[in-house]
């Protein structure tokens, strides 16, 4: 009977055979995506117990790693002025990150790969392993400005502003904010996962950042981009266009006071802007067609994708318009326009730095554990939209917003500086109106553009929003 | 060998410790000392009483129950978390599995005795599986297969599988000629498709089938211990009569069963979605755990052990990290059969391999002892045990890995458990009284000796 026997033994060799095979393809094959299979726990809880490199503001560090002590070897992680920076900096915690603690998650747990050197030096010269430390563009005073505006008002909104001549993001504020801290405990991991629960659930949205994420209808702050086109297409500032008591596209459409823009006369773009006329630009978009007022959109960044700055940045629309009646309120920033805060702080710094928008960036520089230097921000154009010329003409329409004898949005003026802005009131399908204002200043020599966003605030953007760009234009200018 | 075998169980304790509490574990000596004495004791125990056996078999076992040690230890004792194991548990009952194994060396000279009562071993193996049917008997993790003795609980089916195969070597012995010859063909055309046993000798296949399905799964919820008595009694029915049509009619009865009784037995249907659908959320996490989406589900849902075990594999990767460097508690039950994966996890493919290779090399070396006797029985007997340590393996291994579905079985050595260590450590010893008698010379004649003294000038 030794056939048998020498059939059963290579039948079960055979059965080892498949047990090695399986086994090698698991931990060889298939063990990059059982890795990192959404229920796979295991790289969290070793995150916990890496020493985190710190997230900085200026020379403050506002997120930093503190061991927690004991017998354990966990990393707790601190929030310094945690509600400030909650949206830009996000939070960090048992299972999972948001903002830049995510974003940069690969610097900060010092993963990335241009940290490998400092790593194995690490190892040779037996230090503990630490990650980078990420230092951020944000201006601390232009942030608190924005948070203080906004909480003040006690509305949803948010502020972005902007350097133009760089892009770097010198503040990002989206009220109403939390504070991490009370996300973030490892020790405490059950209350800490309720109250991440809580915010997730809560009806003012605290996790949304409103500044980069949320789209809204831009209003009037729309009307520098319609202005830019049809300087583009050969107008002038001093070009006219009728300016009646209503346009009739479809339902009326009249004007943000009840009468004609220029006593019933055709009237110029540079007035149309400073009081920000309605019938007037709606004709101007309408005239230009909406070949040429989208193409203006999308050089200023609409419709061009989500971005990553590199927070996720989510696409603000400007839908191709054939039908002249939506196409005239489009031109006033309605309709199907839609637009990020941030997109309308990037129309703002184009204006300001000549025509061309930079790429805007949150992340100064990245040092390793020694202090050295593995990143840092090149400033990028991020597209050319207007030429200088037209850039000069727009910046000149927008200071007689701010400074003009019928200025819309005198708020915004800074004493002995010449402040270029715009405001906006835009109509929603539910409640009462989102109340806007963009702008940059000083207006000869840009340092800060400004867009500032006031969700259902029902007053008008001069009088909600213009204020709170102020404040924020002032702690830059002022530093 | 057997020194190799020691050395490299106390190297994994001293990198565990190192790993886990950078300094030397404290009761190294105490665990060398105990360990390495024990197998160098067997060693020189066989040296002297069964001095011909495979040289091979005792450093293989050693080095699996090492490593068993080593890793429990792991999980245990370097942890400070001893609910989950414990090393010196394990150590003592290797001693006394040691003790056992070296009594049947000594007093069972002879293995084809066990021959002579074959019924008396069919009673017993039936005894043994029935016996946590019994007010004795208790229920862990939803399968009926303890019995438990106040001091410690064994699970008899260990030592009634070893029993069966001892019925069923002498039960086919006497009984192979009409298994295998006494057959109605099969013809399609001019072809012949199978030669079908008569219907009145199948009465034994018959009676394990409806024995392995009716009692263990239905009633005990064992599937582990009834895939591997079926698989080892079609295993030594082959070898018996050479025959496939056995093979072909045991697989058709056991899948057909399963396909009958899936709707009826909720433990197998789980069982079943666990292996097929191991990833779906509702089947890896429970649905309270699913409703909260701040849940990690870490221990909850039916495939919770399964996926996590392959997650910890694929942790591990092709060189491990490093014993002591992983983290096998996220699976549930690690010291159990999913110790697999804790060695997955920390030696790495590598580390498996061998683990892999030394359970083959002693499955193998069984068999080649089963290829070298000379008596039918123990042909039979030596190729059931090769075949039923063979089997279990990749019941455990492949139900752990995702080949089949999940039973809850041991492997052999490693995992913790008093009744399966012991019942491995007897497989061996009675492999090693086997192969000591294949290979033990011939006594000479005396003639013989006359003859050569006659030639010598």
């Amino acid at each position: 009977m030794n056939k048998p026997i020498r059939r059963l033994s290579i039948f079960a060799l055979a059965l080892f055979g498949v047990l090695l095979l399986n086994v090698s393809y698991i931990q060889a094959f298939a063990a990059e995506d059982l890795r990192e299979h959404p229920f796979n726990r295991r790289q969290f809880a070793e995150s916990l117990n890496t020493h985190r490199g710190s997230i900085r503001v200026g020379s403050q560090e506002v997120a930093y790693s503190e061991p927690v002590g004991g017998d354990s070897d966990q990393y707790q992680r601190v929030y310094e002025n945690g509600q400030l920076y909650a949206p830009v900096v996000g939070a960090f915690r048992a299972g999972s990150a948001t903002g830049i603690e995510a974003a940069e998650n690969s610097f900060l747990d010092g993963s990335h790969e241009s940290l490998a050197v400092n790593n194995f030096r690490d190892m040779l010269t037996g230090e503990e392993p630490k990650g980078a430390d990420v230092t951020l563009t944000i201006n601390a005073d232009a942030q608190q400005a924005a948070m203080e505006g906004l909480e003040a008002l006690g509305k949803n909104g948010a502020a972005v502003a902007l350097d133009p001549a760089t892009g770097a993001v010198l503040a990002s504020y989206s009220n109403p904010s939390y504070d991490p801290n009370s996300v973030a405990s490892v020790t405490e991991t059950d209350q800490a996962a309720e109250n991440w629960t809580d915010l997730e659930a809560a009806e003012q949205q605290p996790l949304l950042n409103r500044g980069l994420n949320q789209r809204y209808p831009p209003g009037s702050t729309f009307k520098i981009v319609t202005a830019a086109a049809a300087l583009e297409n050969g107008a002038s500032p001093d070009s006219t266009i009728d300016a009646p008591e209503t346009l009739d596209l479809g339902a009326p459409l009249p004007n943000a006071w009840g009468g004609p823009c220029n006593n019933g006369a055709p009237d110029s773009l540079a007035h149309s802007i400073e009081i920000s006329c309605n019938t007037s630009m709606a004709n101007w978009a309408i005239q230009l067609g909406g070949q040429a007022m989208q193409e203006q959109a999308e050089a200023f960044g609409f419709n061009q994708g989500d971005m990553e700055i590199p927070l996720p940045v989510t696409e603000s629309l400007s839908p191709l318009e054939t039908d002249p009646n939506i196409l005239g309120r489009s031109g006033i920033g309605q309709a199907n326009i839609e637009a990020t805060p941030l997109q309308m702080a990037m129309v703002a710094a184009g204006v300001a730095n000549d025509g061309d928008v930079m790429k805007p960036y949150l992340v100064e520089s990245v040092r390793n554990s020694n202090l050295e230097e593995v990143d840092s921000a090149q400033p990028e154009v991020y597209s050319t939209a207007i030429s200088p010329g037209t850039a000069a003409d727009l910046t000149e329409m927008m200071i007689g917003v701010t400074a003009g004898d019928e200025a819309s949005g005198p708020t915004a003026q800074i004493p002995g500086i010449d402040v270029a802005g715009k405001t906006g009131t835009a109509e929603t399908a539910s409640g009462p109106t989102h109340n806007w204002f963009i702008s940059f200043a000083p207006a000869d020599d840009p340092q800060v553009a400004v867009a500032v966003v006031v969700e259902h605030g029902g007053g008008s953007g001069g009088t909600l929003a213009a204020p709170i760009a102020r404040e924020i234009m002032e702690a830059v200018i002022n530093e | 060998m057997t020194l190799f075998a020691i050395a490299l169980t106390l190297y994994a304790m001293i990198e565990a410790g190192l790993t886990r509490n950078n300094e030397m574990p404290p009761s190294l000596f105490l665990y060398g000392g105990l360990f390495g004495g024990l197998a160098i004791l067997a060693h020189f125990f066989i040296r002297f009483f069964a001095p011909w056996s495979d040289p091979l078999l005792l450093p293989l076992a050693t080095l699996l129950n090492g490593l068993g040690i080593a890793m429990l230890w792991r999980l245990g004792e370097a942890t400070g978390d001893t609910s989950r194991a414990s090393a010196m548990d394990q150590l003592i009952l290797t001693a006394a599995s040691m003790v056992v194994f070296a009594g049947i060396i000594y007093f069972l000279k002879e293995p084809r005795t066990l021959q002579r009562y074959p019924y008396i071993m069919a009673v017993g193996a039936v005894f043994l599986l029935l016996l946590p049917l019994t007010p004795l008997g208790s229920e862990i993790n939803g399968a009926r297969q303890w019995v438990n003795f106040g001091f410690t609980s064994l699970q008899p089916s260990e030592f009634a599988k070893i029993a069966l195969v001892v019925f069923l070597s002498g039960y086919m012995v006497t009984k192979r000629d009409v298994l295998a010859l006494a057959s109605r063909q099969i013809k399609i055309g001019p072809v012949k498709v199978l030669d079908l046993p008569r219907m009145r000798d199948t009465a034994p296949m018959a009676v394990m089938w409806g024995f392995c399905i009716i009692v263990l799964v239905i009633l005990m919820n064992d599937l582990g211990t009834s895939l591997m008595l079926f698989g080892t009694f079609l295993a030594m029915i082959y070898v018996a009569t050479q025959r496939g049509s056995w093979i072909v009619i045991g697989l058709t009865a056991f899948f057909g069963a399963c396909a009958a009784i899936y709707p009826f037995v909720p433990h197998f249907r789980v069982r079943m979605v666990t292996w097929l659908d191991a990833f779906r959320p509702d089947v890896f996490c429970t649905d309270e755990a699913l409703a909260n989406p701040e849940s990690f589900c870490v221990t909850s849902g039916n495939s919770q052990q399964l996926v996590q075990g392959l997650f910890a594999l694929a942790e591990g990767g092709m060189t491990g990290t490093g014993l002591g460097g992983g983290q096998p508690g996220y699976v549930p039950e690690v010291q159990n059969d999913f110790i697999f994966t804790a060695f997955g996890e920390e030696l790495g493919l590598a580390g498996i391999m061998v683990m892999l290779m030394a359970l083959a090399l002693l499955v193998e070396r069984g068999m080649r002892i089963a290829l070298a006797s000379k008596e039918l029985f123990i042909k039979m007997f030596a190729s059931g045990i090769s075949f039923l340590i063979a089997f279990q393996t990749f019941v455990v291994i492949g139900g752990v890995t995702r080949v089949i579905p999940m039973t809850g079985a041991t492997i052999p050595f490693v995992a913790k458990g008093g009744s399966a260590l012991l019942s491995s450590w007897i497989m061996v010893a009675l492999l090693m009284r086997m192969s000591n008698n294949a290979r033990k010379p011939a006594p000479q004649a005396i003639q013989d000796e006359g003859a050569t003294q006659v030639i010598q000038r």
